[in-house]
């Protein structure tokens, strides 16, 4: 499970199609919305989560990437009955620390990817769980074993869903 | 200034972009109690994402109506024959409902209850939900376009789902009970007791607001009370399966839905509710008071032909009399009532006053029992129908309740028997028409 620290001339920044950036988060929340209805265990996974870290890593560009995870965020609030901005504001900060980290280090590789979207998994939760409570005054309760079990089934999938998007990446 | 901007570029960035977000919140979250207009994001979001759920939905849907419609018909035959016994059965049980329900509209319309109907439904299908744990919420194929509005509840054939929280103009989000957010006002269906139904973060339903000294039992259906304005009165909402001591004494009641809210497939949307008095069968002619409670008086067996000489045996409380014939009516008129009955005679007072509509008091209380008495002595010396028997063309009024002057100092003596009335040739049944002005009480 190498995670190889590379200089910034190091490493690759890629860049993707105008209808492959566009589809694929759209995609990624109709998904989320529809497949839950015939699947219900599918309301663990979160997808535009997935998403926005992927394209985090692969631009390496923090300001894309908490611009893009602002965009899919709300797009994902939107789709709920709470404000807008609660998932925004958790994605912002998801898509800002995934470039910023992608920048730093090789996340090409499974392993990489799997604790990469397991620790931002973790962050998304605490975020958007803070801002609920703080902000909004929503009661949500906090389960670690829960947590820990959703970011675990998410990583997973990220690598399987990464491996996935890999094909829609350009080089620059 | 500009070189520390410039420096930090993406951190500033990140800032102002969340500043931004946290800002839009708080306009959000302040605004929430007042009538807020659906925000443009919501629409494009929703116009983006549900044109691919309903198109999915419309071809799982035509697939599996071609499989189970023209391929997949085993046992077809077998299950025809069961759902007609089924039927069969049904019907026999309508019957008996139809008489309850009838009788229970004639007894609100003497009340003046008003009740609220479901006058109009709209079947849509669920085409997507949030997405969210913690938002539970679905999407349903019918916006604004075809009527729905926000508030609106969403019924199933099982029980309550949720109600319209956003109308978009080809579909609807549709909060579900099981939201955090939501509330449904709530009764518990044997104690009568009200509380508010809520969501948990969990997703579970709970029952808020019954006061701890409460008994309340696992198994209990919970009902809709109508006090939300939004869910007609008696809809099934769940069932009691936890209560335990809660907070600020509080039960804390947990609640399984009636609605399988994971796998909802179609639900109704209520479009429609009248506020009404419950129509009378019959014509819609009013029914009298006496008539109705007169269905409930103790049947009497049938009296010989009575001998005006032979003395009345005594009796312990109510008597039924038969039709006041001539003869009958001299009868009673000659046995004025002084007391009423403290047992069986309690009705007396309405089932004599036919020609009222309105229900009387019942005259067990020290306060009605004169005027019961003279209503019940009026009525008898005019001959009026009562309400066990109607009125025959011959004049033969049917049999009036009526209390002898021999029972009411007795009304005590649990060992006398009742005086067996006149026959009656006509079967007992409730009088429906009016009665002629003539014949009223004077």
């Amino acid at each position: 499970m190498p995670i190889t620290y590379t200089s910034n001339e190091q490493v690759e920044v890629y860049r993707f199609s105008i209808p492959a950036a566009i589809l694929a988060p759209l995609i990624a929340v109709f998904l989320q919305a529809f497949v839950p209805l015939r699947f219900h265990f599918f309301s663990i996974f979160d997808l535009p989560l997935l998403v926005v870290i992927f394209f985090a890593v692969a631009r390496r560009s923090p300001v894309t990437g908490l611009l893009t995870g602002a965009a899919i965020g709300l797009l994902q609030d939107s789709l709920t009955g709470h404000p807008l901005g609660l998932y925004g504001i958790a994605k912002t900060v998801v898509g800002y620390g995934a470039s910023s980290l992608g920048v730093k280090l090789d996340v090409e590789n499974a392993g990489s990817r799997l604790l990469v979207t397991l620790f931002f998994y973790v962050v998304h939760e605490i975020v958007y769980f803070t801002v609920a409570r703080g902000l909004v005054g929503l009661t949500l309760q906090w389960s670690w074993p829960r947590e820990l079990g959703s970011a675990l089934a998410n990583a997973f999938l990220a690598v399987l869903l990464f491996a996935l998007l890999d094909r829609f990446k350009q080089r620059t | 200034m500009e070189n520390l901007i410039s420096r930090y570029r993406n951190v500033t960035i990140l800032v102002a972009v969340l500043f931004a977000q946290v800002l839009g919140l708080a306009v959000q979250v302040r605004r929430a109690t007042q009538d807020e207009s659906t925000r443009l994001i919501r629409v494009w979001a929703v116009d983006a994402v549900t044109p691919f759920e309903k198109g999915i939905v419309w071809f799982q849907s035509s697939v599996t109506n071609l499989w189970h419609s023209y391929f997949y018909l085993r046992g077809v035959r077998q299950e025809n024959r069961e759902l007609k016994r089924e039927i069969e059965l049904l019907r026999i049980e309508q019957v008996r409902l139809n008489q309850d329900a009838e009788q229970a509209r004639r007894l609100q319309a003497l009340l003046g209850f008003r009740e609220q109907y479901i006058s109009k439904t709209l079947a849509a299908q669920v085409i997507g939900s949030s997405g969210s744990e913690q938002s539970r919420s679905i999407y349903i194929d019918k916006g604004s376009r075809d009527g729905i509005k926000p508030d609106m509840a969403v019924i199933t054939a099982e029980g309550v789902v949720g109600k319209v929280l956003r109308a978009f103009r080809t579909a609807s989000q549709v909060l579900l009970v099981n939201d955090q957010t939501s509330g449904v006002g709530a009764i518990l269906e044997k104690s009568r007791l009200q509380g508010v139904l809520r969501g948990t973060p969990l997703g579970e339903v709970v029952l808020e607001k019954v006061m701890s000294d409460e008994a309340v039992q696992p198994g209990e259906r919970v009902l809709t009370s109508g006090g939300d304005q939004i869910f007609p009165k008696g809809l099934p909402v769940g069932t009691v399966t936890k209560v335990s001591p809660g907070s600020e004494l509080f039960l804390n009641i947990r609640v399984k839905p009636a609605a399988d809210l994971n796998r909802l497939e179609e639900v109704l949307v209520i479009t429609q509710r009248e506020e009404k008095e419950p129509a009378l069968a019959g014509g819609g002619l009013p029914i009298r008071a006496a008539d109705i409670l007169a269905q409930r008086l103790p049947s009497v067996p049938e009296k010989p032909p009575d001998d005006p000489n032979k003395p009345p045996p005594p009796t312990s409380g109510l008597k039924i009399l038969p039709a006041p014939s001539a003869q009958a009516t001299s009868g009673a008129a000659g046995i004025p009532n002084r007391k009423p009955s403290s047992t069986g005679a309690t009705r007396q007072g309405q089932a004599s006053s036919a020609g009222n509509t309105s229900p009387k008091p019942p005259v067990d209380s020290p306060g009605s029992a004169a005027k019961s008495e003279t209503d019940s002595s009026a009525t008898k010396v005019a001959g009026k129908p009562s309400a066990v028997k109607p009125a025959t063309p011959q004049k033969t009024a049917p049999a009036a309740v009526k209390i002898p002057d021999s029972i009411t100092n007795t009304a005590s003596d649990s060992q006398s028997q009742p005086v067996p009335p006149k026959p009656d040739p006509q079967p007992k049944q409730p009088v429906t028409e009016p009665t002629p002005p003539q014949e009223q009480p004077q």
